[in-house]
Formats: structure tokens, C-alpha cells, sequence
């Protein structure tokens, strides 16, 4: 009972905060918007019993995404300082919203293969198990950090600006 | 409990909200928001497949390790991207980068 | 025995065939010298001379029809087939000795004529050419071989008409035959569609024994009938598809004998008596045929009597007397046309060499350049005076038999075309002697000297001169009546020289000698003048002396008004407005829709966002309807 209302509260403000997203011609309230999206939805994680998601998400999605962009909104300041929607508005509303309800139809008429056995509490050593051992992904895992290591030397690159 | 159901049929709002924000917004960092909240909106459908189809394995819920590495990663680089653009037009305007045509 | 003929039969044609192909193939790769044409071609043709006369004079012997069937050239569907075959009858036999002859003759008169010529081989190939297509034309079996052939003796007509296709004369008027003969060939193929239509054949026997078994109906075959004759209308060059023929006399003088004297234009002729069956079932065919043909004789003799080239006068002779065959066939049937046609061969192509020889010697055609040449060219004056009587119908040369026969004919059954014919004979005489007189009599006022031929030239009028004065006598027994139709069985002696008991005989002498008479008296003594009778007579003389005005009604009113400015400047106007607006508006509309549809490429990422989802969005609708 617990879990349904909170799961409820939960999705309306990650739902509404995502609208905010889109809806707010400010920039900056936009971000912030961003941020409460992204708290509500560690929040979705928590009721998932995903606890190690959770906090991955805030510290970085929260912690470094939504910093980063704050701090580039900062830096392109414009004097139109908006964000107003341009003239595929409506058009691309009707195409979402059909995408959308295509997912849902095809989510609510599909017979998904339902586990009876409970979830896995805490997650954080199976995680580390998955991950990290022998037989796991210990090689996505690296290549991820590569991955990671090109992005920052690609930033790197393209900000460094002309000799 | 909320069913596997309610939790794709968030992820499906969520998908098309930030879908229809990257078409329509004109600043290229909002463009960029809203790629992040479909991200965030697949993330919450693949825990929750790994929750209900999965719950042993946690298959899903490594998925979307990878999903926030590369999304982080992704911000990153497009950050960059928009960062030189605005050394250069002095503008993150949508609507003025458009010599991807003929 | 039967093997032999049928080789023969092959042979006939085909060696004039081979001996173009050879000539015509030697004179690109070879550059063989202008002996070697002439070699290949002459010899071919004595070779068909030689089986055409074997031909007939067992055709004399025991007549009786050859039926050769050849191989199926092609069979669309396996419903119709088109064979290619002979049918050899006593008519085949005549035109081959005829055909094969005249070739022969003229061919060793080119060697003459033409000599230094630069395109001699191409000369001689195309005669060969011509040879073959004359030959196939008078031996097959089916109208629509004979169709082929009849279209290629139409273009060897042209090649050879345009010989020197650097004079524009000369090309315009082989154009000029090849459309108005082509005009002609529409009724005749017009013609052998209904006949197939009706008949379900193209073979000429079969089409005749479905035509007197009442298969195809009578209005089909007065149809029929009327077609194959508007076809021998623009081969003969009857009234008044008749423009072409002298302008066909721009052509080497040879050519003229050959082609436009004696077989090509004959063809028509032959035509009509092939078909002779068909016509016979068709009263009203039958009368068109014989009053286009009086009307021709009538009007073409009246053209000649004021024409000064030689050659002219000579190509209105030919109309004129073509006029006489057809109009033979329609009074009386195929045997007195076709003995006419046979006789009109030798001495019209005589006349003809004869012009040549004298224009070799004086370098023009003109009469009034010329005269007096009795005295430096005997050989020609004799051979050409033998021509002009037989022409005229002086007995006992060949001209009178033939003639006399399509006299007794119309006399019999038609006394306005009789009288018609009558007149052509004064007129006709009137005209052959007042060149005979302008050119060979009086003195000469030309420019050089003239000399006689070279013996090459004048062995072949010689021949041909003996032909003029004997052929005649073939019929005395009546064997060419019998030939091609009924015939009288009577004695050498009586045909000869009973024809002096008919009245006729002695009208139609008289009226020779009148006309011989006023020429003389007008053109050799000169008691009246030439001259004051023609302004005497203005209008009538300029009616006549612009050939009826018939070559500007065709050029300028058919064919400037009402064809260029009428319907061609329709279908201009046409093409304009409407193919050219649709076509340009096409294009107009295309461009703008691309330049609509450009815009959707403006470069901006999002729209291009937009698409994606939009085009997703439809799959997966989509595919969730469908499931």
C-alpha cells in the first residue's frame, strides 16, 4: 500500500517535472526542473529496490550532469535568454504522443514473462559480483573507463581553442 | 504494487516528454536536457524489467550502470561541442545551425 | 525435266540479284575499276536472257503453268504465312523475255553512253538491282512478294533517276517519283489487305479461285480492283498520278529506255492484267480502268505536241501509250494490252536510245539546237525513223498490230472512247514526226560538230530496230491472243495481211499519214509556221505548254495550301498549344514541387528529429494495426 502511493507521488513529479523540462522558457528553471526529474526517478529506483542505482543516479546524474549543465548555461548566456519552443510544436507533439501510446498499446498487449521470486536486497554485492568477477563484465567495465578517458580528452580537444 | 505496467507506461510518458522536448526546444543545451530525461525514462524501464522479469540476475539494473556512464559521457562531449559552437556563432541557437543541407 | 526448270526458275532472277551484290559490294571494298560492273552485270543478264527465252519459247510450245512453291518467308502466328514462290504462266513468260531483253540492250548501250562516267559500278549495280526486283516482280506467285518487288523497282527508280544526285534537278525529281508512285502503292496495298481480308490468302491463284467462287464479295472486290489500279495509276503514270514521269527523264538516258519506257512503268500494266481475273468480276472497275486510260492517251499526246526536249516528248509519248494499254485492258482484256505493252517496249526503248545517241553528239536535248543530223549520224536517223513509224502504226511494223487490236476493241464496244483514241493515233503521229523533222531534217543550228554513235551504242538500236519492225508478227497466228486469252486460229498470211480488209485498218492508216503529212508540212517545208499557229492559239498553247498546269496545282495549292498551311499548320498549332504546354508544364510543375519539397531539407537537426520520430511513429502504428 505504502509502495503504491508512494510510487504515485513519485511518478506524477517526475512526470510533471519533465514538463517543467519542456515547458519553461528559462533556461536555469529549466535545469532545475531537470534536477527534481532526476531526484524523483532515484526515487521510481528506490521503490524498484534498486538501491545502488539510486544513489549512482543523484551523485552523478544529479551531482555532475545537471551541474555541468548549469554551469554551461551559464557560460552561453544569450540576450534571449530562452528557450521558446520553435514551429514544429504541434506536429511533434502528434508524432510523440502516437510514439508513445505505440509503446504503451504494445507494453500492455505483450505477455511478459513475470518472475515470481523477490527481488535482491541489497544490490550492491551482486552488482560487484556481476561486475567485477572473472566471469563477469570486468571488460565493459573497461572499456567504459576508456570511454570515459576519450570523452575528456575529446573535450579537451574541441575547447581548446586556436594557437 | 504497482505492476511491471505502470512502470513502462512511466517510461513511455517519459520517453515521448523528452522526445518532444528535443524537437522542439531552440537552445541547444535544453536539447540537451531533454535528451537526459529519455535516458532517465529508459533507465526506469530497464530496473524495472530487471525487478520483475529478473530479479536474480539484476541484468537490467547493470544495463543501466552502463546507460548513466555513457549518458554522463555524452553530456560531457556535447557540452564541448556546444561550447565551441558558441566560440564561433556566439549563438546556441537551433535555429541558425543549418548548414547540414545541400 | 522438272528439276531443271525449277532451277531455271531460281536462276531467272537471281543471277541479276547475285551480280548486284557482287558489283554493289566490289565497287566499296575492291574499287574495282568500271569494267568489272559492267562485266558481272552484263554477263548475269545474258544468263537470264538467255533462260527467259528458253522459257518462252517453250511457254509457245506447250503452254501450261508452272507453279513453284519457294519456302514461307515468315508466318506470324502460324495463321498467316507469307511464301515466297513462282507462278509461271504465259504472261510471266512474255514480261521475262521482255524485261530480260530490254536490260540486255540497254545495258550494252550504258557501256557506250556512259563511258567515263565516275560512278559506272554503281550504275551497273543498280540496273542489276532493278533486274532483279523487275524479274521476281513478274514471276511470284503472291501479292505480297510482289508488293516487295514492286517497291523495290520503285527504289531502284529513285537511285537511278537521282544518279547524279549532285544536280538538284535530278534528286528533286527522283523524290518527286518515289512519293507520287508511293501515293499509288497506298491503293495497292489498301488493296491486297482486302483481299486478304477476304480471301484469307495472298496468293494470287488462290485470291482468284475465292474471288469466282464467290467468297469474297462483290463490293470487296470492285474495292479491291479499284486499289490495285490507283497502285498501276502511279507505276504507269496514268492521269493524274502522271506528273512524275517526265521528270524522271533527269536520269542518264539508259535509264530512261530501261526503266521509264519499257519495264518499270509497264509494271502497272502487268498489274492489272495479273489481277485481270478479279477485274473481270467488276464492271465498274473495268470502265474506270479504260477511261483513266483513254483520258491519259488523250491528254499526254496533246502535251507532247509542245514539248522541246527530245526526252519529254518521248515521256508524254509513253504516258500516252500507257494510257492505250490500260485502256485495252478495260475494253478488251489483258492479251491486247499486254502484246501492246510488248511491242511499245523495243521501239520506245529505241526512240529512247536514240535521243541518247543524238544528245552524245550534239550535248543537248533541245530540238531547236538540233537538225539536219540525217546527214552526220545516218544510223541513228534510220533506227529512230523505224522507232517513230512503228510508234505511229504504220504497217506492217509492230506499232500497228498492237495498236490495231485496242482499236478493233473499243470500236466495238465504246464510241466515245474510240473516238478518243482515234485522235491520240493522228496526234500521236503529228508529234513522233515533228521531232523527226526539228532533228533530223533541215540544217543543223547547234553549236560543235556532230558525230555518229560509237558502233556500241548502235548495236543495240539496230537490234532493237528489227525487234520494232517484227514483234508484230508474233501475233499473225494469233499465238499471243491464244496465249493470254481467246484467240483466233488463223494463218500467217491472213494475219498479216488480211487486217487490210477491215475498215478500221484503212481510217486508222489514213489518219497516220495525215498526221505524218502536217508534220512534214509544218516542221520540214515550213508552208505554215510553228509559231503563228501557236500565238494564234495562245490560250490553248499555253494550257499546253504548262502541262495543264498540273505540277503547280499539286505543288502549290495541294500541297502549299492546303496541306502546309492547312493541316500541318493545324498540327503545328497543335504541337504548340498542346504537347508542347504539357510537356513544358510537366517540367514547370516538377520544379516547383521540388522546390516545395526542398524545403525540407533546411539543415536543422530538429527537423530531422522530427521526421524520425514522425516516420517510427507510423511503423509502429502501423504494425500494432495490422497485429
Amino acid at each position: 500500500m505504502g509502495m503504491q502511493i508512494a510510487f504515485w507521488i513519485l511518478s506524477v513529479l517526475v512526470v510533471v517535472a519533465a514538463t517543467g523540462v519542456i515547458w519553461q522558457n528559462n533556461l536555469f528553471r529549466a535545469a532545475l526542473c531537470l534536477i527534481l526529474c532526476f531526484v524523483a526517478a532515484a526515487g521510481v529506483f528506490v521503490t524498484l529496490s534498486a538501491d545502488f542505482l539510486a544513489v549512482t543516479q543523484l551523485i552523478i546524474n544529479v551531482g555532475a550532469v545537471a551541474i555541468l549543465l548549469i554551469m554551461s548555461i551559464m557560460l552561453t548566456r544569450n540576450i534571449t535568454n530562452g528557450s521558446p519552443a520553435n514551429n514544429l510544436g504541434l506536429p511533434a507533439l502528434a508524432a510523440t504522443g502516437i510514439l508513445a501510446a505505440a509503446i504503451i498499446i504494445a507494453s500492455f498487449a505483450t505477455d511478459w514473462l513475470i518472475s515470481p521470486s523477490s527481488p535482491i536486497e541489497p544490490t550492491t554485492s551482486t552488482l560487484a559480483d556481476l561486475l567485477f568477477n572473472s566471469e563477469g563484465f570486468v571488460f565493459l567495465i573497461q572499456l567504459a573507463a576508456i570511454l570515459v578517458l576519450t570523452t575528456v580528452i575529446g573535450a579537451i580537444v574541441l575547447l581548446k581553442g586556436e594557437e | 504494487m504497482p505492476g511491471l505496467e505502470h512502470y513502462l507506461v512511466l517510461s513511455a510518458l517519459l520517453f515521448g516528454i523528452g522526445l518532444t522536448g528535443a524537437i522542439i526546444k531552440r537552445n541547444a543545451i535544453a536539447v540537451l536536457m531533454c535528451i537526459e530525461i529519455m535516458l532517465a525514462g529508459v533507465n526506469i524501464a530497464m530496473v524495472a524489467f530487471s525487478r520483475f522479469i529478473t530479479p536474480v540476475q539484476l541484468t537490467g539494473q547493470l544495463f543501466t550502470i552502463f546507460i548513466i556512464i555513457v549518458a554522463a559521457a555524452e553530456v560531457a562531449v556535447g557540452l564541448s561541442i556546444i561550447l565551441a559552437l558558441y566560440r564561433h556563432r556566439q549563438t546556441v541557437d537551433t535555429e541558425k545551425i543549418d548548414l547540414l543541407k545541400w | 525435266m522438272n528439276n531443271i526448270s525449277e532451277l531455271v526458275f531460281w536462276l531467272i532472277p537471281g543471277l541479276p540479284l547475285a551480280a548486284f551484290v557482287v558489283v554493289f559490294i566490289g565497287l566499296r571494298t575492291l574499287r574495282a575499276s568500271a569494267g568489272f560492273g559492267a562485266l558481272v552485270s552484263i554477263g548475269a543478264t545474258i544468263a537470264s536472257f538467255g533462260l527467259s527465252l528458253w522459257t518462252c519459247i517453250k511457254m509457245f510450245y506447250k503452254p501450261e503453268i508452272h507453279l513453284l512453291d519457294g519456302f514461307t518467308w515468315f508466318s506470324p502466328g502460324n495463321t498467316i504465312t507469307a511464301d515466297v514462290g513462282f507462278l509461271i504462266n504465259p504472261l510471266t513468260a512474255i514480261m521475262l523475255v521482255v524485261v530480260s531483253t530490254i536490260s540486255l540492250l540497254v545495258q550494252i548501250y550504258s557501256i557506250g553512253y556512259m563511258r567515263g562516267d565516275g560512278g559506272l559500278n554503281r550504275y551497273f549495280s543498280f540496273i542489276s538491282l532493278f533486274t532483279f526486283a523487275m524479274l521476281s516482280l513478274v514471276m511470284s506467285d503472291n501479292l505480297l512478294v510482289m508488293f516487295m518487288s514492286w517497291e523495290l523497282v520503285g527504289l531502284c527508280s529513285y537511285l537511278l533517276i537521282g544518279f547524279w544526285f549532285h544536280r538538284p534537278e535530278a534528286a528533286n525529281a527522283a523524290k518527286k517519283a518515289f512519293f507520287i508512285t508511293r501515293i499509288g502503292d497506298f491503293g495497292f496495298l489498301a488493296a491486297i489487305l482486302v483481299l486478304f481480308n477476304a480471301a484469307g490468302t495472298f496468293d494470287i491463284q488462290g485470291i482468284h479461285q475465292a474471288a469466282a467462287a464467290g467468297i469474297i464479295s462483290g463490293s470487296a472486290i470492285t474495292w479491291a480492283a479499284l486499289g490495285i489500279f490507283f497502285g498501276a495509276m502511279g507505276k504507269s503514270a496514268q492521269f493524274p498520278l502522271h506528273t512524275w514521269l517526265p521528270d524522271a527523264m533527269e536520269g542518264p538516258t539508259p535509264v530512261s529506255a530501261l526503266i521509264h519506257a519499257a519495264t518499270m512503268v509497264a509494271a502497272g500494266v502487268f498489274l492489272v492484267a495479273r489481277m485481270y481475273p478479279l477485274f473481270e468480276l467488276s464492271e465498274a472497275a473495268l470502265t474506270v480502268v479504260s477511261i483513266v486510260g483513254g483520258i491519259t492517251a488523250l491528254l499526254a499526246a496533246t502535251i507532247a505536241l509542245v514539248m522541246w526536249d527530245i526526252k519529254r516528248v518521248l515521256a508524254y509519248s509513253t504516258i500516252s501509250q500507257l494510257g492505250y494499254m490500260m485502256a485495252g485492258i478495260g475494253l478488251g482484256g489483258p492479251a491486247i494490252a499486254i502484246f501492246h505493252l510488248f511491242t511499245h517496249a523495243f521501239f520506245k526503248a529505241l526512240l529512247f536510245m536514240g535521243a541518247g545517241s543524238v544528245s552524245h553528239s550534239t550535248g543537248t536535248f533541245d530540238m531547236r539546237k538540233m537538225g539536219g543530223l540525217s546527214r552526220y549520224m545516218p544510223w541513228t536517223c534510220v533506227t529512230f525513223v523505224i522507232g517513230a513509224l512503228s510508234l505511229s502504226g504504220i504497217w506492217p511494223l509492230a506499232g500497228f498490230f498492237s495498236k490495231e487490236a485496242i482499236l478493233a476493241n473499243a470500236a466495238n464496244n465504246q464510241p466515245v472512247l474510240f473516238a478518243i483514241l482515234l485522235l491520240t493515233v493522228l496526234l500521236t503521229a503529228f508529234y513522233m514526226f515533228r521531232v523527226v523533222f526539228t532533228t533530223f531534217g533541215g540544217r543543223y543550228n547547234g553549236q560543235g560538230k556532230p558525230h555518229e554513235s560509237p558502233m556500241v551504242m548502235l548495236l543495240p538500236m539496230i537490234a532493237l530496230a528489227i525487234l520494232a519492225i517484227s514483234s508484230g508478227w508474233l501475233n499473225a497466228t494469233g499465238t499471243i491472243d491464244s496465249l493470254l486469252g481467246d484467240g483466233i486460229e488463223q494463218s500467217w498470211i491472213t494475219g498479216i495481211f488480211g487486217v487490210f480488209s477491215h475498215l478500221l485498218t484503212w481510217v486508222s492508216l489514213m489518219l497516220v499519214a495525215g498526221g505524218i503529212f502536217l508534220a512534214w508540212t509544218i516542221y520540214s517545208k515550213k508552208w505554215f509556221s510553228a509559231d503563228r499557229i501557236s500565238t494564234r492559239f495562245a490560250p490553248a498553247y499555253a494550257l499546253l505548254a504548262n502541262k495543264y498546269w498540273f505540277d503547280e496545282f499539286y505543288n502549290d495549292i495541294i500541297g502549299g495550301t492546303i496541306l502546309n498551311k492547312g493541316l500541318f499548320g493545324a498540327f503545328e498549332k497543335l504541337d504548340n498549344l498542346i504537347v508542347d504546354r504539357a510537356v513544358n508544364g510537366t517540367a514547370t510543375l516538377i520544379h516547383n514541387t521540388s522546390a516545395l519539397l526542398r524545403k525540407a531539407q533546411n539543415g536543422k537537426l530538429q527537423t530531422y528529429l522530427f521526421f524520425f520520430t514522425a516516420g517510427l511513429a507510423l511503423i509502429l502504428f502501423l504494425v500494432i494495426i495490422i497485429r
